[in-house]
């Protein structure tokens, strides 16, 4: 419920009270939206290496549910952040895409999550699915910021062809830093949702497993 | 000293099977000129040298073949269960995850420096220098660990071939980007500055990061 009713506020304050930016126009608006969902990506990483460590240690069911359930949500973020940025980017930068540090750097970390959701799904037991994706999790952010240096390490080399987000942040009008703040929080009430859905679901599609097994012995 | 000499075992007795069969680097080193060859199709638009693009296309064909290398290198023990024996030796798994990963390591090292100079004739490479040999044993020491790592995890899977790759190259983009960076300049042999100052410490610290890491969770790559 306070998630909805955020989103819906937050989609107001976007459209209708942030005021159109100067220079780019009303494709500025989805700034409020790539910005949050791209940061909340790194959350759900996180929270994923974490919760990884966590079901290695502890060996809780429960570690295990938040770690698949954070890591499928930052990837669809991650995804929702690529899709966005390249919205953005068409009518700003003139180009779909760019070999930039922090897009190259997303979407390396998107195909290591992905490998990680597929390393479950290949895994020939349930327990080893856990057991590798906890291992999967936990090298795939450590990797995330070397890659990120060795990637602006790379371009820094070579003519630097665009103006990076920066531009926008800063001539940030004070009410769209307000509104942006709105956002996050917004977004974060999202992720939480989601990521608590997702766990209880993980929780009910294990018990149904269990019941399942239960039947096939008798 | 357990450690080292159960590690020095399980190298040994990978290099030996390889030496007898000879299947993993013979086709590994056919695979690697087709690279080549297939990539001069692809890229050489107007009739000319490939130098310009030739590190890029080392380091692409050296990554291809290092998969091809790795999956071998675990399919082979799950014949007649012979992953089983390994793993119920009596030694630790440290000892398992090096010794694989020094027989996956000097494979490697062998096809590179064979097709090595047959890359320098067919791209046309200005020179060869001993720094280039650093930088191909220290980024092959990245690829064989992280690579050993996730092949005993795809080999344990119905779908090996395509979640080696899967896992592996996006976790080892750094190692790709400082080894290709790095050729490229003593390719050209101009200012080595950044050859010694970021490519090289980053090959370094990857490597040692990764060398702490696998051993440490490779244990949990073998549950269930």
């Amino acid at each position: 419920m306070l998630t909805a009713a955020l989103t819906i506020v937050d989609g107001y304050l976007i459209f209708v009270v942030a005021p159109t930016d100067q220079v780019l126009g009303h494709i500025q608006r989805i700034f409020y939206i790539h910005v949050p969902i791209s940061i909340l990506s790194f959350l759900g990483f996180l929270v994923c290496a974490v919760a990884g460590i966590g079901y290695l240690i502890r060996r809780g069911e429960m570690w295990d549910r938040v770690a698949h359930a954070s890591a499928e949500v930052g990837v669809v973020f991650v995804t929702l952040a690529l899709i966005t940025g390249v919205i953005w980017a068409r009518p700003v930068w003139g180009v779909w895409w760019t070999w930039e540090p922090r897009l190259t750097t997303t979407l390396i970390l998107w195909l290591i999550y992905v490998a990680y959701l597929m390393i479950r799904h290949y895994a020939p037991t349930p327990q080893q699915g856990r057991a590798w994706s906890a291992v999967v999790g936990i090298i795939g952010f450590v990797d995330v910021p070397i890659v990120y240096y060795s990637v602006q390490w790379w371009r820094s080399i070579h003519p630097v062809q665009v103006i990076g987000p920066e531009a926008a942040d800063d001539a940030l009008e004070p009410i769209m830093a307000r509104i942006l703040v709105f956002s996050l929080i917004a977004v974060l009430a999202l992720f939480t949702y989601l990521l608590l859905e997702r766990v209880a679901l993980r929780g009910a599609e294990d018990a149904v497993s269990a019941i399942r097994r239960q039947g096939n012995y008798e | 000293m357990r450690l080292l000499s159960a590690t020095l075992a399980i190298a040994w007795k990978d290099v030996r099977l390889e030496v007898r069969s000879r299947d993993t680097v013979v086709s590994a080193l056919i695979f690697g000129l087709i690279v080549v060859v297939v990539f001069n199709f692809g890229l050489n638009r107007s009739p000319g040298s490939l130098a310009p693009v030739a590190p890029g296309l080392l380091w692409v064909a050296y990554g291809f073949v290092g998969v091809l290398a790795m999956n071998r290198a675990f399919a082979r023990e799950l014949e007649q269960g012979a992953l089983d024996g390994l793993l119920a030796a009596p030694v630790s798994r440290d000892a398992v995850f090096l010794g694989k990963m020094f027989g996956t390591l000097s494979f490697m090292l062998v096809i590179e420096a064979v097709l090595l100079p047959v890359f320098a004739v067919m791209l046309d490479l200005p020179t060869l220098s001993p720094v280039l040999g650093l930088i191909i044993l220290l980024a092959t020491i990245g690829f064989a660990t992280v690579g050993t790592f996730f092949a005993a995890i795809a080999a344990q899977t119905r779908s090996r071939e395509i979640l080696l790759p899967v896992l592996f190259f996006p976790v080892i983009v750094p190692v790709i980007i400082a080894a290709v960076e790095a050729t490229d300049l003593v390719l050209q042999g101009g200012p080595m500055l950044a050859v010694w100052t970021r490519w090289l410490p980053l090959l370094v610290v990857f490597d040692a990061l990764f060398l702490v890491i696998c051993p440490w969770i490779f244990g949990y790559v073998f549950e269930g």
